[in-house]
């Protein structure tokens, strides 16, 4: 074996040893939820009768799909929401910039910054007032104001890095602003505004804060689902991560399968 | 049938202002370059032309018609962009007939619009390809493509051939002047490039710091710049300028001491000038000759053999000044040679940067691009 | 004449001003509103439990809040924990991003399970390490140190912050390097092959080429990660429930223990007032961090 073959081979171990404890928790969690309580708590072993009575079980106490739904709704309704509002601001930011530009850029991530927990308290009985507690609209709406400043920040960085000719090529040729929007800015950004959109999806998706304190049935999404398993009282291990499993399996994969997507999003700027 | 007037055209960035006050006619079917040195003003006052960018303030009218507050679409003008600018997701026939596309023109009519573009561009081969596998000659020509399809009444080029190589940029200049025959079209034409300049224009405009310093055709410029910098920018290598004491004036010109103490009537008006005032005397270095008893002499410092000619960078007393001699010369480095050169060839600067008028014009200033070719026909004055 | 307009502008084009119009103005609402209600009950007397005591406080709730040694805990455990888990997710990411760059065997597939954490909800992450992996008795890692003849490790008691400081860095670092990754593929090969060429080992060409490489990179990924970092707030919920004692309670959690424990809204008002201020004068360091990103 010749030295840069073993040099090779000593990367790669090292990478995947990292890679598997890295992912080891959600590996864990998926193989416990298929154990009975009684094996979950034992010694860990990877040898084991596999059963479903985990999930069964959890299925019984709360309806899962219920709360994906929820979940699918309220993540995809707030990305789509946030991209609308925020491609005409990214798009005037970058080729219309003005002495205000970076200050309004810069301000709009600053609100990102103030603790949802500063306001929790006045938002909470804004929803009451308005009838928005508990329902997905209102989670809608919290979530696209929670994100608009990340999206806009990034579809601003993916429009910036598009030549200012094209556009005004496009203008030359006739193209009003909305044509020029929908007929070159977004095909030419589509990976860009592909990666931001999937970053907001798993962020609206894993939110747990607002998901907690504004919700309790009708429009629960997975996070609260999760949060109902926490208290220990009468629940093991194996149920727990059966319901676990349940909770980021859509989001995993779909993180799984669009990672590439993402990456390709991110580099955009780069490659070109 | 389009001309163009800028009138008082103003362009302020903040509180920089990049055009000051430019005034310009443009004639029907006239190509006009517009050159001067990066940050002269020059793209920025195309883009104003094309509506890209607002006049802060100043009329922009097309035959008669003040055209400042219309879109750039509705300008009837086409413009062809440094970096082409063509639309990386869209195929070369795509590209051309985008903006019939936009204009809802039927799809048959764009197509044999975007066809005839094609076949005088030679592009046919090409219809299916996307930017991406064109090379940078076929780029620009479907760039120019684009601006042919929308058959404009004024064609804008925004310096189209800085990215192409030596003998490409040959190829293409070539290519422009047959076009702009054929389309017989009106063009405005931006470049850095004197040669771009004086090879294509019909009237060339020089612009510095956002003024215009002279608008004239090529051979104007040469033969006659208004002032040093359109002598130091025109013509390559560039004029060789030596310090002078004005001795008198009289109708045959005015008398100069040369440095090294000879002396010279260079046929100018020098009315107004007095005694002993410092003048500056501009002479190109293909108008230098090499003679025995020329009234300069230097120490040469470097020679080029170029085959045809040779340029030989002398080392005078007062600075080093350019000569092109003949490609056979025997000089050395280090040599000392004397030259010397036709009084007419000769202009005279004030120290304000102004040249003092010649008595004599040039047979060639009034000829432009088109009246260079036979027959001669019509004016273009 | 026309008057002087802003530069850069098209004839006739939309002004920037009807672009932005929307996302300025809702992100403006949903900023000043709640933060407008936050100070107005900051000065009131107004405790769920208590509905005949109202009235105006004055500062009276921020007295009671600057007295008390739990905000002071509370400051320093966040500015610890967003501190601890940014070195270990920078550094981690970027020694990570190195690795994951080489060529071997199933890269992509190892690449796909070490990004895998960031797609967890946090209240996931939060309950599988605490019951799965950190339980002292039945946890993996007790597992792991009786194998080695070891006492185990009571996380959550003996070593709160650290355990914290864990699961909230498992979650980010993917993060991190998903992001240093991807500015690694666009380092240009031939500087890399030049710096060799030079005589660079591996080493030089780490701090001289990639290292300045990632520097946008790097501030995005600090920049992004503080912003989520300065709220944590889940993590905590589900395992030590801020304790033992104030041990892990950070301004996030020290607020929702005032106002939805307590259901003192004056007191967890004038919290939400500290812990805005605070992450403003964070947001100004990073502000200026980004700004000069912005710059090119």
């Amino acid at each position: 074996m010749n030295n840069s073959m073993f040099k090779r081979f000593c990367i790669g171990l090292l990478a995947w040893v990292i890679a598997f404890v890295i992912f080891f928790p959600i590996f864990w969690m998926v193989l416990t939820g298929f154990k009975t309580e009684t094996a979950a708590i034992a010694d860990p072993s990877l040898i084991f009768s596999p059963t479903l009575d985990s999930y069964i079980e959890v299925q019984q106490r709360a309806d899962y799909f219920k709360f994906a739904w929820n979940s699918v709704v309220i993540s995809f309704g707030s990305t789509i929401l946030a991209l609308l509002i925020a491609i005409p601001a990214a798009y005037s930011m970058a080729f219309l910039p003005t002495r205000r530009t970076k200050g309004t850029l810069l301000w709009m991530l600053s609100t990102k910054m103030l603790p949802p927990v500063g306001v929790l308290v006045p938002i909470y009985l804004l929803f009451r007032d308005t009838g928005l507690l508990d329902t997905k609209l209102g989670l809608v709406i919290v979530y696209t104001l929670m994100n608009l400043p990340i999206v806009v920040w990034m579809l601003y960085t993916f429009f910036k890095d598009l030549p200012r000719d094209i556009l005004e090529a496009g203008r030359m040729d006739g193209a009003s602003t909305l044509q020029e929007v929908v007929y070159l800015l977004l095909p030419l950004t589509l990976p860009g505004i592909a990666s931001t959109g999937l970053l907001s999806v798993i962020l609206s998706w894993n939110e747990a804060f607002w998901s907690l304190n504004l919700t309790s049935s009708q429009a629960a999404p997975l996070t609260a689902y999760i949060a109902s398993f926490s208290s220990p009282e009468g629940l093991f291990w194996a149920k727990l991560s059966a319901a676990s499993t349940m909770a980021i399996a859509p989001i995993l994969v779909f993180g799984w399968l669009t990672q590439k997507q993402m990456v390709r999003g991110l580099t955009f700027g780069a490659v070109k | 049938m389009a001309t163009l007037q800028l009138k008082n055209i103003v362009k302020q960035f903040g509180d920089i202002q990049v055009i000051k006050g430019v005034d310009l006619d443009v004639n029907d079917k006239e190509f006009v370059v517009f050159v001067g040195p990066s940050g002269c003003g020059k793209s920025t006052l195309l883009r104003i032309i094309a509506g890209l960018e607002n006049a802060t303030s100043g009329d922009i009218t097309i035959d008669g018609r003040r055209i400042n507050d219309i879109g750039p679409a509705e300008r009837g003008l086409a413009m062809v962009f440094q970096s082409y600018a063509l639309y990386p997701h869209m195929t070369v026939e795509d590209n051309m007939g985008f903006s019939l596309r936009l204009a809802r023109v039927p799809k048959a009519e764009r197509r044999d619009k975007v066809m005839a573009a094609a076949r005088v561009l030679q592009l046919e081969e090409l219809l299916e390809r996307k930017p991406k596998a064109l090379s940078g000659g076929q780029r620009q020509r479907v760039a120019i493509g684009r601006a042919i399809v929308r058959n404009p009444s004024v064609f804008l080029f925004d310096e189209p051939l800085s990215n192409l190589d030596a003998a490409l940029r040959v190829q293409m200049r070539i290519e422009l002047a047959r076009l702009h025959d054929e389309l017989n079209a009106t063009m405005i034409y931006v470049t850095h490039d004197q040669i771009e300049a004086m090879t294509m224009a019909d009237k060339i405009v020089v612009l510095q710091k956002g003024e215009v310093e002279q608008v004239g055709s090529p051979m104007e410029l040469y033969h006659h710049p208004r002032n040093r910098f359109v002598a130091g920018f025109i013509g390559s290598p560039t004029m060789n300028f030596l310090p002078v004491e004005f001795q008198d004036s009289t109708h045959e010109g005015v008398q100069v001491t040369l440095p090294g103490g000879k002396t010279c009537r260079v046929p100018v008006d020098g009315t107004g000038v007095s005694v002993a005032t410092s003048l500056e005397l501009g002479i190109r270095p293909e108008h230098l000759n090499l003679q025995e008893d020329g009234p300069l002499s230097g120490r040469i410092q470097v020679i080029e053999r170029l085959g045809g000619a040779t340029s030989l960078y002398v080392q005078m007393d007062t600075g080093m000044v350019t000569v092109i001699a003949d490609g056979d010369v025997a000089h050395k480095v280090g040599d000392v040679v004397r030259f010397g050169f036709e009084p007419v060839r000769g202009h005279l600067f004030r120290d304000d940067g102004l040249a003092l008028t010649s008595l004599h014009q040039h047979p060639l200033t009034g000829i432009d691009r088109q009246s260079n070719r036979a027959p001669v026909e019509g004016s273009h004055s | 004449m026309n008057k002087p307009r802003t530069a850069g502008r098209t004839v006739g084009g939309l002004r920037p001003l009807a672009l932005q119009g929307p996302a300025v103005t809702l992100l403006f609402l949903w900023m000043i509103v709640p933060l407008a209600m936050t100070i107005w009950f900051s000065l009131q007397r107004y405790n769920l439990l208590m509905p005949g005591m109202t009235g105006f406080a004055g500062l009276e709730n921020y007295q009671y809040l600057f007295t008390d040694p739990a905000l002071w805990t509370a400051m320093l455990n966040t500015l610890l924990l967003v501190g601890w888990v940014l070195v270990i997710t920078v550094v981690g990411g970027t020694l990570l991003a190195v690795l994951f760059q080489q060529e071997f065997f199933g890269r992509g597939i190892a690449r796909v399970l070490v990004i895998s954490p960031f797609f967890v909800m946090p209240t996931v992450s939060a309950l599988v390490w605490k019951n799965l992996m950190m339980h002292p008795a039945n946890g993996v890692l007790a597992w792991v140190a009786s194998l080695f003849g070891a006492e185990p490790v009571d996380w959550f008691s003996s070593l709160p912050m650290t355990s914290i400081v864990i699961i909230v860095a498992w979650q980010w670092l993917p993060f991190a390097l998903l992001i240093l990754l991807t500015a690694m593929q666009s380092l240009d090969e031939d500087q890399v092959e030049a710096a060799r060429m030079d005589g660079a080992g591996p080493l030089s060409v780490f701090f001289f080429i990639t290292l300045p490489h990632l520097k946008r990179a790097i501030s995005v990924v600090i920049m992004i990660e503080m912003i989520f970092l300065l709220t944590v707030f889940a993590e905590i919920f589900v395992t030590t429930s801020g304790g033992p004692g104030l041990a892990t309670t950070n301004l996030a959690y020290l607020i929702y223990i005032r106002a939805l424990l307590d259901f003192d809204v004056g007191m967890a008002s004038a919290g939400g007032v500290v812990a805005i201020v605070l992450a403003n004068i964070v947001a100004i360091f990073l502000v200026r961090m980004v700004a000069k990103n912005l710059e090119d």
